[in-house]
């Protein structure tokens, strides 16, 4: 057994990670029965888990979590749309990087939250309100990203394209945007994270329809267990979200990894 | 043909100002291939690039076949000294050579053709699904050589191509470049800070002084066509040319110091 622990190192950190999360689950559920902690903030993990069958078991909780991931899903498309769109724009006028580079540096900082009264004040609890904090949040993410991607393009690699002759899509086309795509997919990624932060941030607080409505619904009624349910939704849905942006980020890129590779060899 | 008249070029960074090129006047007649000679830091790429339209003189005439060079004229190739950035790495070999074939909207038959035919003239038939950087330093100047012949010049420049590969590689590229100069009949402006290269490679030298740069000398090099890295370079002529060149230089520097 030892052995072969040793041969599979990989099978070990997995091995680890699950012993780790049952380690967590089982404190969760002694805290409370040897009374450390009052169950009526933290109930026993069994109970949060019977919770969770349970709305998994309703529609209601179903039509939420979609309504999360439409608010996240478009959010993010249109805030990577944007974001690289604006970047490729600015990044390849030099003047408009000037002009806009104070501009960018004055709204980034602003934390998306603190738009929360300018959406309610435009969409009330609608969509178009988690919508707006999304994209604003995400739409940075996206805009720096593909920025720091356009100012990385190699001089003598745009200098060949110029001297044979490349329209200007063409050199977007086939320098500027291959360049800059690695940081899109850093960009992205990053977004994907914060836009879900944000719909649940947005839905919490201003009440638009969602899982975060469900958290503050299920604690303003005192569904202990339901809340913590849901918490353990959305922290699911992070690490999936961050799961698949990695996976397709390995893909796509095969070329520019092994590029790296080269470079620190 | 190629003609530099008075060509002066003075960099504006901020309040300093370098001058690179003070004045330059040659010709390089059509079909010639001409070796342009010159210490680093001289101003050879400045100079170039001009050529190239890549760059506006600070003053002086550049024209290419009897026109003024405004942008990148039609029909010019250039091979850069540093080919590892001059190649996209995210596009394999074919794919790199290609690409400026369609940039010149040629018929995919032909852009067929032309990427076999150059591949093969560089000695690269194998190595069309390769990426870039999976080759050797010189493999890839040879994919950027491919890349320039296939794109069928009037005129190829080459920026100091094998100043960064090894000598027995050196050796083979140079071989290669008079070998395709004499089956394509291209204008050639081959630009190296290597005295026996020039001397080897050239039909006529030209030789830049130090900054700052002016034409120090032309030389025209009567050595047979038929040139071979062992009997051209024990040459007698060859050993008096190359001298004379040096000398040449020499003199340019110390002219400098003065
Ligand atoms: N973009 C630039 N801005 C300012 N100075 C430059 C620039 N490019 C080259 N120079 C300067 O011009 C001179 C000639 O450079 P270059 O043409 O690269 O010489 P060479 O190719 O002969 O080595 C050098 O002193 C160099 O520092
Ligand atoms: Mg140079």
């Amino acid at each position: 057994m030892t052995t072969a622990r040793r041969g599979n190192p990989a099978g070990d950190t997995v091995l680890l990670g699950v012993a780790g999360l049952a380690g967590l689950l089982l404190i969760i559920e002694l805290m409370p029965r040897l009374g450390l902690v009052d169950e009526r903030f933290l109930p026993p993990a069994s109970r949060i888990m019977a919770a969770l069958a349970e709305e998994a078991a309703s529609g209601a909780f179903w039509t939420a979590l979609s309504d999360t991931l439409v608010a996240w899903a478009l959010g993010l498309a249109i805030a990577v749309a944007a974001g690289v769109l604006a970047g490729l724009v600015i990044g390849s006028v030099p003047a408009l990087r000037a002009l806009t580079a104070s501009t960018v540096e004055f709204l980034r900082p602003i934390p998306s939250v603190a738009l929360i009264p300018l959406a309610v004040l435009l969409y009330g609890t609608d969509l178009g309100s988690t919508l707006l904090l999304v994209c604003y949040a995400a739409f940075w993410q996206v805009l720096v990203q593909v920025l720091y991607g356009v100012a990385d393009v190699d001089p003598v690699a745009f200098e060949t394209a110029r001297s044979f002759r490349f329209s200007a899509w063409a050199r977007i086309r086939h320098v500027l945007w291959p360049t800059a795509l690695p940081y899109v997919f850093t960009g992205v990624r990053l977004a994907a994270s914060v836009a879900l932060v944000l719909a649940i941030t947005a839905e919490l607080v201003i009440g638009s329809p969602g899982l975060g409505k469900e958290i503050a619904v299920a604690q303003a009624s005192e569904a202990v267990p339901t809340m913590y349910a849901l918490i353990v939704v959305t922290g699911v849905l992070g690490v999936l979200i961050n799961l698949l942006a990695r996976t397709g980020e390995r893909r796509l890129l095969a070329w520019h990894q092994s590029v790296r590779g080269e470079v620190s060899a | 043909m190629l003609e530099v008249k008075g060509l002066r070029k003075v960099y504006q960074s901020g309040s300093r100002e370098v001058e690179a090129l003070r004045d330059l006047t040659f010709t390089v007649e059509n079909g010639d291939l001409v070796c342009l000679v010159g210490p680093s830091g001289c101003g050879k790429t400045t100079l170039l690039r001009c050529l190239a339209g890549l760059l506006a003189p600070t003053a002086g005439d550049v024209r290419v076949d009897g026109k003024a060079v405004d942008g990148p004229p039609e029909g010019m190739a250039v091979v850069f000294q540093e080919y590892g950035r001059s190649l996209f790495p995210w596009m394999n070999v074919r794919d790199n050579v290609e690409l400026p074939l369609k940039q010149k909207k040629v018929p995919k038959r032909r852009r067929q053709e032309l990427i076999e035919q150059s591949l093969d003239a560089v000695g690269l038939t194998g190595s069309a699904a390769a990426y870039p950087w999976q080759l050797s330093g010189g493999m890839q100047q040879r994919v950027a050589i491919a890349r320039a012949v296939a794109y069928e010049p009037r005129t190829l420049l080459m920026d100091e191509p094998f100043a960064a590969v090894d000598a027995q590689t050196r050796a083979d590229l140079e071989d290669l470049v008079r070998e395709l100069w004499k089956r394509l009949g291209v204008t050639i402006l081959f630009v190296t800070h290597d005295i026996d290269e020039s001397v080897y490679l050239g039909q006529r030298v030209v030789m830049l002084s130090s900054s700052p740069t002016v034409v120090q000398d032309e030389l025209l090099i009567d050595l047979p066509a038929d040139r071979d890295q062992l009997t051209t370079r024990a040459d007698p002529r060859f050993i008096a040319l190359r001298t004379r060149v040096y000398e040449q230089i020499q003199a340019a520097k110390k002219n400098a110091e003065r």
